[in-house]
C-alpha cells in the first residue's frame, strides 16, 4: 500500500481546559493509528496567541501531529476536523524528501529550534525549574 | 581642465551596490518551514505583504516556496494577513 508522510497542525479553542483539549488531540491521536497510519512525530505548543482573531479568539492550542498514512486517510481524517466545532483551524500538508529530512534533523536538534514566538521554550524551561525544585 | 572632468564622467560609479544572493543557494537549504514565522519575517514587508524577489535576491525557486510557505503560516494565523508597523 502505498503511504505518504504528512504533517498536521490543528488549531483548538483556547475556551477548552487543559485536559479537554488533551482529551481531544488523544481522539485524534486513535484515529491516526486505528485506521492504519503510523504516528511519526507530535509536538504540543500549548495555548499560543494568533496573529489575528480567528472566530474571535485571540489564542489557541496548537498542536502538531506527523504521521504516515495512505492518501484516502487524509480526506475522512479532513472531515473530522471540519465537522469539529473544537477545531478553529487545521493544515494538512504532504511533506516531501526534503520536508521529511528537514524534520528529522530538527528533532535531533541539528537545526536551531524553532517555535512561534518562542513560546515553547520558555514553557519548557519553567517545568524543568520546578521539577528540580520538587 | 576639460580633459580631467571627462576622465572622472567615463570612470564607474565607486558606490557599488554589493552583490545580492539567494541566501538558499548559498546554504543549500532545501526545505522552507511554514511553522517558522520569525524566519519567515525576513521576506515580508512592514505591512506584511512578501517581498518581491528583486529586493530579497532570492532565486525563483525558493521565492515560489517561501510565498507557498507564508500563505500557510497566514492561514495557521503564525503570520498577519494585514498588519501595521510589523517590523
Amino acid at each position: 500500500m502505498n503511504t505518504n508522510q504528512y504533517e498536521t497542525v490543528i488549531i483548538l479553542t483556547p475556551v477548552l481546559s487543559e485536559q479537554q483539549m488533551k482529551d481531544a488531540v488523544a481522539g485524534y491521536r486513535e484515529l491516526i493509528t486505528g485506521n492504519g497510519g503510523e504516528l511519526v512525530h507530535e509536538e504540543n505548543w500549548g495555548l499560543t496567541k494568533l496573529a489575528y482573531p480567528i472566530q474571535k479568539k485571540g489564542t489557541g492550542f496548537y498542536h502538531l501531529f506527523e504521521f504516515k498514512a495512505n492518501p484516502e486517510f487524509i480526506k475522512s481524517f479532513e472531515l473530522v476536523f471540519r465537522r469539529d466545532e473544537r477545531i478553529l483551524r487545521y493544515l494538512t500538508v504532504k511533506l516531501d524528501r526534503w520536508g521529511v529530512d528537514f524534520n528529522q534533523r530538527k528533532r535531533n536538534g541539528e537545526l536551531r529550534t524553532v517555535t512561534p514566538q518562542g513560546t515553547k521554550v520558555v514553557v519548557k524551561k519553567k517545568i524543568e525549574i520546578e521539577e528540580d525544585e520538587l | 581642465m576639460s580633459k580631467e572632468s571627462n576622465f572622472i564622467f567615463n570612470q564607474t560609479p565607486q558606490v557599488l551596490q554589493k552583490k545580492k544572493y539567494c541566501r538558499f543557494k548559498k546554504h543549500g537549504i532545501k526545505y522552507i518551514d511554514y511553522k517558522d514565522g520569525e524566519f519567515l519575517l525576513k521576506f515580508i514587508n512592514e505591512q506584511g505583504k512578501i517581498l518581491p524577489r528583486r529586493i530579497t535576491g532570492t532565486s525563483l525557486k525558493y521565492q515560489r516556496k517561501i510565498s507557498v510557505a507564508i500563505k500557510r503560516a497566514r492561514h495557521l494565523s503564525l503570520l498577519p494577513f494585514v498588519a501595521d508597523g510589523l517590523k
